[in-house]
């Protein structure tokens, strides 16, 4: 039952051929309402990867040891949400705390991710794939690194496009964002013929 | 176990314990200890760290003005911060000017007292105190306005310039839980020191004017804050043109007084009163005794919409065109005048234009907008 992958392979998939944003499509509501902005992408991935990899491995140990022995799968997305939540606040007292400046820059986003389904979603592969501890925490970060990557990609590209004339006026804002992702996820499925893992 | 039990427990059980670290976390985190606040660099003060600047310094004793209670809705609470504090907050920036935040002026309410930090305070801050009052009387002056007497029973007195305000408490009564701060401007004699009289219109659905229409009694007590306002009579020559609607006549009722008790009799004193009809109007008699003890000071009430049983004789019209017709036809145009408008925020717009128009420099136009 337990996939014989390579933490190390897991890892590098989820962040390019298995992107949790351009192959999956999942956080796309922040991943364009907030790319308009360089700083704020940069921060809300640092957040993302911060809070993916965290809840994905305390959302191990909750299924493996608590939600399958008394025999409760069906109430995984509540508790899988209960945890993030929580995680979420801890994390926030904890920067507020330790790191005022990265606080400050992380805003309102922080609190945001409790919603961000990326984060449910990789909780929720994790859990249907099988992986083991180890492989979760690899997949958490990966998935998290790779989100990152992909926003700051997608601001990138923004910045340029918004300096362009030339896109019709019915495109601009979220229509030529959308137009982009897609073209952005046909170029990251070319990676996919190097590692065909999932 | 039925899982009709076993699941609620579970998911109950995972809450409880996330909430107790949650809980836990929040106590040693949350915990900033003792900080310093060093005000003008004269005073430091120690307090428990984590609060507001707002509710710190209140409960030190220093009370910075704040009408609406620390929403950060109003921006009276603003203060000027020496060291870092960060950056300003989006809270912030609706209600400060490119100017104040390049000082780094912040609204004390959304800013966190959490390491030492240095303030800069105006010196009249330090009069500020917390009194306890009691209600004298509760007097009618028009069908909508109360004229409310507060006693003063701790401290005993109060020291304030004519035209400043103080900001009472109103306890929670009916659907409001919390206690709501609302600011009026004194409208009796600084040299009455150990009462004061407000001015309160009854505006429906205001939380602090229904309290005081509808609720407040004689013999009640009520705390109050102040004085504040940087709304006074100017040490200058000048005429003083002043205009008032509704209760906005509380400031430039003291601050009339008060030049003719101190004997400024020898500047010109002109005092615009605006009203709907004749019930709205009220003071009238006072003002014209004034007239008659003092040449230099002339009372104009003006109605907007005098009904035919008011029988009106005075002027007719908005106050506005009023003080346009006065400042071109009666008045000297060539001595310096100053303006002091109280009123609605519209009134107060129209006249500044106004006066603005017939060569008064902005800078010499004084006023307090009731929002």
């Amino acid at each position: 039952m337990i996939p014989d992958i390579n933490p190390f392979v897991l890892f590098f998939a989820s962040i390019f051929t298995s992107n949790i944003l351009l192959a999956n499509f999942l956080g796309m509501c922040s991943f364009v309402s907030i790319s308009k902005d360089i700083t704020s992408s940069n921060g809300l991935g640092m957040a993302v990867t911060m809070v993916m990899t965290i809840t994905t491995a305390l959302n191990w140990i909750v299924y493996n040891k608590i939600i399958v022995p008394f025999g409760l799968e069906y109430l995984r997305y509540i508790i899988f949400i209960i945890v993030i939540a929580a995680v979420v606040q801890i994390l926030e007292m904890l920067i507020d705390r330790l790191s005022p400046n990265l606080y400050m820059s992380l805003g309102i986003f922080l609190p945001l991710i409790t919603v961000n389904c990326a984060i449910l979603g990789v909780s929720l592969f994790m859990q249907l794939r099988y992986y083991t501890f180890i492989q979760s925490i690899f997949y958490g970060l990966g998935s998290g690194l790779g989100w990152w990557l992909a926003i700051m990609a997608l601001a990138a590209i923004r910045k340029k496009v918004d300096k362009s004339p030339n896109v019709p006026a019915a495109l601009k804002g979220p229509g030529i964002t959308l137009i982009i992702i897609g073209i952005m996820a046909m170029a990251f499925i070319g990676f996919s013929g190097m590692l065909n893992v999932q | 176990m039925s899982p009709i039990f076993l699941a609620p427990l579970i998911v109950s059980t995972i809450s409880a314990v996330l909430a107790a670290i949650i809980a836990i976390v929040d106590g040693i985190v949350n915990n900033y200890g003792e900080v310093k606040v060093n005000i003008n660099g004269k005073k430091v003060i120690t307090v428990k760290g984590g609060a507001s600047l707002l509710t710190t310094l209140s409960e030190t004793g220093i009370f910075v003005p704040s009408a609406c209670g620390g929403r950060g809705s109003c921006g009276a609470c603003k203060v000027k911060v020496l060291s870092d504090v960060g950056p300003h907050l989006p809270t912030e920036m609706p209600m400060l000017s490119p100017a104040e935040i390049k000082e780094n002026i912040r609204l004390s309410c959304q800013v966190k007292v959490k390491k030492d930090i240095e303030i800069w305070l105006p010196e009249e801050l330090f009069n500020v105190k917390k009194y306890k009052t009691k209600i004298e009387s509760i007097k009618d002056v028009t069908h909508d306005i109360k004229e409310v007497k507060f006693k003063l029973l701790e401290p005993k007195e109060i020291s304030f310039r004519a035209g400043q305000y103080v900001q009472i408490i109103v306890p929670p009564y009916e659907k409001i839980k919390e206690p709501t701060q609302r600011a009026y401007s004194i409208s009796s004699l600084p040299s009455e020191n150990n009462a004061f009289e407000l001015l309160i219109r009854l505006v429906p659905g205001g939380i602090a004017t229904t309290y005081v229409h509808n609720y407040l009694k004689e013999g009640d007590i009520m705390e109050v804050i102040g004085p504040f306002g940087d709304f006074y009579l100017r040490d200058t020559e000048a005429d003083v043109i002043g205009v008032a609607g509704g209760s906005g006549m509380a400031p430039l009722k003291s601050i009339i007084l008060d030049m003719f008790e101190k004997g400024i009799t020898d500047r010109n004193v002109w005092f615009f009163f605006g009203a709907r009809t004749l019930e709205d109007l009220y003071y009238v008699e006072l003002f014209r005794e004034l007239e008659k003890k003092w040449p230099k000071f002339h009372f104009v009430p003006a109605l907007s919409e005098p009904l035919e049983e008011d029988n009106w004789k005075g002027e007719t019209g908005f106050i506005t065109d009023v003080l346009d017709k006065y400042i071109k036809e009666k008045m000297d145009p060539h001595t310096p005048k100053e303006g002091y408008l109280c009123g609605s925020p519209g009134m107060i717009n129209a006249c500044v234009k106004v006066m603005t128009d017939n060569g008064i420099s902005e800078e010499k136009i004084y006023y307090d907008k009731f929002a």
